[in-house]
């Protein structure tokens, strides 16, 4: 019997219980399981017998979770196996979730995370700490959403020297570079478009700016190219400033433009940059694209979508297959 | 080391060819292609043919007085540049000195601006470039983007590199 802990339960987390919901679906993967606790910020819902996961998502449908043990009091109080933890980023102190992954670790439970803030922060640490602890720490919702990059990369590359990573990471960058490729509007019109599409939040600095996407690729290159870079080491050049006549200009010489992330031997850098139309990066919309460029098999693309509820939930249960499951292409 | 690209008109028969590559070779020259454009013969039934070659740039001029003097030389041009990238600039270009900007590239010796597209649609607004840059070889125009990329940060340019697809 699995125990697992969901800590945050915004979109990612229950999008979580809604897979781990469907039992006769994941338990063909990785068996009996019970969920013993969702928590978020203000409350948390806890049992050791196990919750019922319909509940909760009702109860945080009309407002918050029951007031209740907080996280760190369920790290120290109960018995569960595997965490998954998906409370809210923050790229700079890690917080809260670094101090959560931590606890987790060290009292012998895997953790899985979609956070990307405490990987940014203290990949190092965290990775050695699992190791120590004899646990799992896995990420595969962190960076590009559902695609499979960390694994990928990891495995399935396995006994590649990875030379260079470069692609789209915010797939919110992409949709406003694309439609001003289509339609030659302003960035601004473009951003308030977005804004009512809801693909971009009231704070779009964070995308635009070209920061989450230079917080991924911190982590893909100290988890698949074995850097120890920091967040500081990214190069980091936004959107914001790029004109519709820009786009004119590049398709006169078969460009487009779309803002790529890259990790090589010369440095981390997020950037926009000039792509050939029919280069198999230069994709439209919300998507997300890498090109992983290594010495045996050479190049590898992966296209998917870098972000959504139930996307991302996807990485985060291919991470809890991983751990538990019993491969069954074998 | 220049590349050179020459095209002579020979007599169709044995023997031509030779009379234009001996002296190549004499002046220490390395034949990268012969180009026989036999449809395009002349009226007095001559074949232009194109011969690129690498050669020490002090002997150049000396080697094409030499086949001048054995066959007719139609063209030749030193094809001193070989390597180029299309760059884009977006920002205030112009009033940040875009004659500074572009001599930067050029007073390098080893690299030139030989191309610009700009687009200014209003007044005081940022302006788009497309700068083409060649270079003497791969390295230089690495370095070349490189010394752009320090102007332009000092300048507020955005500039925006093709994405680097070399083959691994």
């Amino acid at each position: 019997m699995i125990r697992i802990a969901i800590f945050g339960f915004g979109a990612v987390g229950q999008g979580v219980a809604e897979i781990l919901m469907q039992r006769e679906r994941i338990e063909r993967w990785i068996g009996r399981y019970e969920v013993v606790a969702v928590a978020d910020s203000r409350g948390s819902l806890c049992s050791e017998d196990g919750i019922s996961l319909k509940e909760a998502i009702e109860v945080k449908k009309r407002g918050s979770l029951p007031e209740g043990k907080s996280v760190m009091e369920i790290i120290e109080s109960m018995d569960f196996d595997v965490a998954i933890e998906a409370t809210p980023t923050n790229i700079e102190t890690g917080e809260p979730g670094l101090s959560h992954i931590r606890a987790c670790l060290n009292k012998g439970s895997h953790v899985i995370t979609s956070n990307k803030g405490p990987l940014v922060v203290a990949y190092k640490e965290l990775a050695e700490l699992a190791k120590k602890k004899n646990v799992k720490l896995a990420f595969e919702a962190t960076v590009g959403g559902a695609m499979p990059l960390i694994k990928l990369a990891k495995r399935d590359l396995a006994g590649n020297e990875i030379i260079s990573i470069k692609g789209i990471l915010n797939g919110t960058c992409n949709y406003i570079l694309s439609r001003m490729e289509q339609e030659r509007l302003s960035y601004q019109q473009i951003l308030a478009e977005a804004k009512e599409l809801k693909i971009v939040e009231a704070n779009a600095s964070y995308d635009v700016e070209g920061i989450d996407s230079a917080a991924k690729l911190v982590i893909l290159a100290n988890a698949v190219m074995e850097m120890d870079a920091t967040f500081n080491d990214v190069e980091i050049v936004g959107i914001t400033s790029i004109t519709p006549e820009a786009f004119e200009i590049a398709m006169e010489k078969g460009y487009t433009i779309r803002l790529i992330a890259e990790a090589s031997r010369d440095g981390l850098r997020v950037s926009p940059r000039l792509l050939p139309l029919h280069h198999p990066l230069a994709v439209r919309g919300t998507l997300n694209a890498v090109l992983i460029q290594t010495d045996l098999a050479r190049e590898v693309f992966v296209i998917g979508r870098g972000a959504g509820k139930i996307e991302t939930a996807s990485a985060i249960i291919s991470d809890l297959v991983d751990i538990y499951g019993n491969d069954r292409t074998n | 080391m220049a590349i050179v690209s020459i095209v002579v008109e020979l007599k169709d028969q044995p023997g031509q060819l030779l009379r234009v590559l001996e002296p190549i070779s004499r002046l220490g020259g390395n034949i990268l292609s012969i180009v026989h454009q036999r449809d395009k013969k002349t009226p007095l039934g001559r074949i232009p043919v194109e011969i690129s070659l690498q050669i020490d740039e002090k002997k150049v001029e000396d080697l094409i007085k030499i086949i001048k003097s054995e066959t007719i030389v139609r063209s030749y041009n030193e094809v001193r540049l070989i390597a180029t990238t299309s760059i884009m600039l977006v920002g205030h270009i112009i009033h940040t000195d875009l004659g500074d900007t572009i001599n930067s590239i050029d007073r390098t010796g080893f690299a030139e601006v030989v191309d610009m597209h700009i687009s200014m649609p209003k007044l005081n607004e940022p302006s788009t470039a497309m700068v083409t840059i060649s270079a003497t070889g791969k390295e230089k125009l690495k370095e070349a983007i490189e010394l752009l990329r320090d102007v332009c940060r000092r300048k507020g340019i955005l500039m925006i590199e093709p994405l680097n697809e070399e083959p691994v």
